[in-house]
């Protein structure tokens, strides 16, 4: 379970995260949507550890290890996708042979194939790198997944491709996930549970259904609408 | 090349070196000079006896600096035996211009542990030349003679004009006038007068010129010029453990060089550009042996990679560390920057000169100065390299586990690989030319040919020495280049060459 109990955060005066409160039940995904500067981002870096909330209480349990996904992967240049992946096995003192098989056995998930893994990050494509970035993040079986913008800079056609592969992973592996989105589609297809926020603050919690049939403010409504393909287009698709 | 390959001959270089850096076991006693022609001639001659004697080998410490420097060499044990003048020793080391006898100077140097031979013959102190034909046409023998014409003009070089045993002191000991006395570079006084632009110079008694040029001397007929006459300053040791070679020495020397046979050896030098070895040995009546010179220059070479190799590496193993400290405190980085940077702006000689009180002459010093030299641009590179890393890759570490040495060893060390290399490279550059300066303390090199080259005016064994050093500079940036290939991660050469 993740839990953040009227958490708050500024950055030189300004407010990134303002009296936050936000549970994730174990075994489940929860979504954080919301646009640039929301304070999404902030506040999977206060799960991790990296920031300190000025105010407020975060709780991980079981508080092992979190696995952590960010956009374009953030892959070390000078490792091969393999090095990457294995390198929190490495740090954690894993033999290689036990490395090896860790490999063997994730890669089929997230659907690396084998030469792949010899590359270089800048020899593969963008797709490429993510799912290795989710292969080092699952590499020590963390029970807390969190994925910032995992597809955000995705063409469509992979960003489509992944997402499902992504979805289904999640549903296999019985995790705690947080994905952190701007995109509302997104938001629909991964969540069973939704915060959106804004400047900092939590406008809405809820189910799908729940922030586009009974909208807590105007805001929410005009945030579902804006993304929403136009109904003329949808009897074309 | 692979990464074995670059070990095997790095291996090969430094073992090389070491053997030649190295020095034999047979006794030797070690022969100083300064860095002026006559000094050197008077050493070598001090050598090639030492040879001959065959009590102990002769080491060549030669061209080490000015008085300042060779004494202290001496003084501290670095050297044996230098050639010094009567006058400096009065009155530069000493302090005491009263004490001018022999007997008055060997008393106040025994109680230094030091020793004086008899004086050898010549007296290179300041004199004033005129053109031949001007003192026969003039009647002008002496200093006083010249009181009588005052419508004669003069050129002296800017240190006779100040000093107190210079032109000051004569005018008023002589009554002296004369209608213009201007002051020249020392070099160029004589075309001066020789084309007759000037009627009177200063001239060293012993100057080389002396000899090619015809001019008279004026006699110091009132005495006024201390005596500088010339003799070897010893340790009691060398005598004391060498003293068939000491006694050879006062035996083959003393009063058996006059002031014009010492300016016939400065002008074979001076302008005949003959080596000082070939001028030593035709003084003591052998034919000039073949120099050596290709194995001469195999030995500077090794002396000189020595020199850069030894003080890069020592500058690696202090600099990363500093620059890796240096980039997790900021406040640290600045002191340290400015600290090596401070470094930096130091003339090179003069740090030189900071070395010998505390290490002494020769490669130590040396080695010590080049490292502090080599320093900079490794620590700022470093600093720059671990600073200027993608703040989300360094985050990322925090969150896979991967802490203290892994994280420096197996992220940041490589990803800031190419800025580091860059710093060491341009220190590598950098200290082949800096390391040229060594021999103006005897630390040998390349720079000692330069040295002995700015004794003789000499450009081609200037260029002798540079040239090597500048070849060296660029073998040593290929090596580099190709170090590169095996030190940064050539994925990484790649993702930054694609970016």
């Amino acid at each position: 379970m993740i839990a953040l109990r009227h958490v708050s955060k500024t950055f030189d005066g300004r407010r990134a995260l303002d009296d936050v409160s936000l549970t994730v039940p174990s075994g489940t995904t929860h979504v954080l949507l919301g646009s640039t500067g929301s304070g999404k981002s902030t506040i999977l870096k206060i799960i991790l550890g990296l920031l300190r909330p000025d105010a407020g209480e975060v709780q991980v349990e079981p508080a092992t290890r979190i696995g952590y996904v960010v956009q374009d992967g953030a892959l070390y240049p000078h490792l091969t996708a393999a090095r990457n992946a294995t390198l929190p096995a490495r740090a954690a003192g894993w033999s290689d042979a036990r490395q090896a098989a860790r490999l063997d056995a994730l890669a089929g998930l997230v659907g690396l194939d084998g030469p792949l893994l010899d590359r270089y990050p800048h020899q593969l494509s963008g797709g490429q790198r993510q799912r290795t970035g989710l292969l080092r993040a699952l590499m020590l079986d963390p029970p807390v997944l969190l994925l910032d913008e995992p597809l955000g800079s995705l063409d469509p056609i992979s960003r489509a491709d992944l997402q499902a592969h992504l979805v289904a992973i999640i549903a296999d592996l019985h995790k705690t996930v947080i994905v952190v989105t701007h995109d509302v589609r997104e938001a629909f297809v991964f969540g069973a549970g939704i915060t959106l926020l804004s400047a900092g603050r939590v406008v809405q919690q809820g189910t799908f259904a729940d922030l586009a049939r009974r909208p807590a403010e105007p805001f929410v409504a005009e945030f579902l609408r804006a993304q929403a393909p136009p109904p003329a287009m949808t009897q074309y698709l | 090349m692979s990464r074995s390959a670059v070990v095997v001959v790095i291996g090969t270089l430094l073992a090389v070196t070491a053997c030649a850096a190295s020095r034999s076991t047979a006794p030797t006693i070690r022969v100083g000079s300064k860095s002026f022609t006559e000094s050197y001639i008077v050493a070598e001659i001090v050598a090639q006896i030492i040879d001959d004697t065959g009590e102990a080998r002769a080491e060549r410490r030669l061209g080490l600096g000015g008085t300042g420097i060779v004494f202290t060499a001496l003084a501290n044990g670095d050297i044996d035996v230098y050639p010094e003048y009567t006058g400096t020793i009065a009155q530069t080391i000493l302090k005491e211009p009263a004490t001018t006898s022999i007997g008055g100077l060997r008393e106040r140097l025994q109680a230094r542990g030091l020793v004086l031979s008899a004086p050898l013959g010549f007296d290179n102190t300041y004199a004033l030349a005129v053109r031949r034909d001007t003192a026969s046409r003039l009647g002008v023998r002496t200093i006083s003679d010249l009181a009588r014409h005052p419508e004669l003009t003069a050129a002296f070089d800017a240190g006779f004009l100040e000093r107190d045993d210079g032109w000051p002191g004569l005018r008023r000991h002589y009554a002296l006038r004369l209608a213009d006395v201007r002051v020249m570079e020392h070099a160029l006084t004589y075309p001066a007068l020789v084309s007759g632009r000037v009627d009177v110079i200063d001239v060293f008694s012993t100057d080389g010129q002396l000899a090619r040029l015809d001019l008279a001397l004026l006699r110091d007929d009132r005495g006024f010029f201390p005596d500088y006459s010339a003799v070897l300053l010893g340790r009691r040791a060398l005598v004391e453990r060498f003293p068939r070679t000491w006694a050879a020495l006062e035996q083959r020397l003393a009063g058996r060089i006059d002031t014009a046979a010492m300016v016939r050896l400065n002008a074979a030098a001076d302008v005949e550009h003959r080596p000082f070895a070939d001028v030593a040995s035709t003084f003591l009546g052998r034919t000039a042996p073949a120099r050596p010179h290709d194995r001469q220059l195999a030995r500077l070479t090794l002396e000189h990679l020595w020199l850069v190799i030894v003080s890069l590496a020592v500058a690696i193993v202090v600099g990363l560390p500093l620059g890796i400290a240096a980039a997790r405190r900021p406040r640290l980085a600045q002191i340290e920057l400015m600290g090596v940077s401070v470094l930096q702006t130091i003339p090179g000689l003069a740090l030189l000169a900071f070395m010998i009180p505390l290490f002494g002459i020769g490669q130590v010093p040396a080695l010590v100065a080049l490292c502090l030299y080599a320093l900079l641009p490794i620590v700022r590179n470093t600093v720059a390299g671990l600073a200027s890393l993608d703040p989300r890759l360094v985050e990322m570490t925090a969150v896979l586990g991967v802490r203290g040495w892994r994280r420096l060893a197996w992220i940041e060390l490589p990803l800031a690989s190419i800025t580091i290399m860059a710093g060491i490279k341009t220190s590598a550059v950098l200290t082949v030319g800096t390391a040229t300066l060594a021999a103006f303390i005897g630390g040998g090199g390349y720079g000692t040919l330069i040295v002995t080259g700015l004794a003789l005016n000499d450009v081609r064994t200037i260029l002798a020495g540079a040239i090597p050093s500048a070849l060296m500079a660029l073998a040593i940036h290929a090596a580099f280049e190709a170090l590169d290939r095996v030190l940064v991660p050539r994925a990484l050469r790649l993702a930054t060459a694609s970016d």
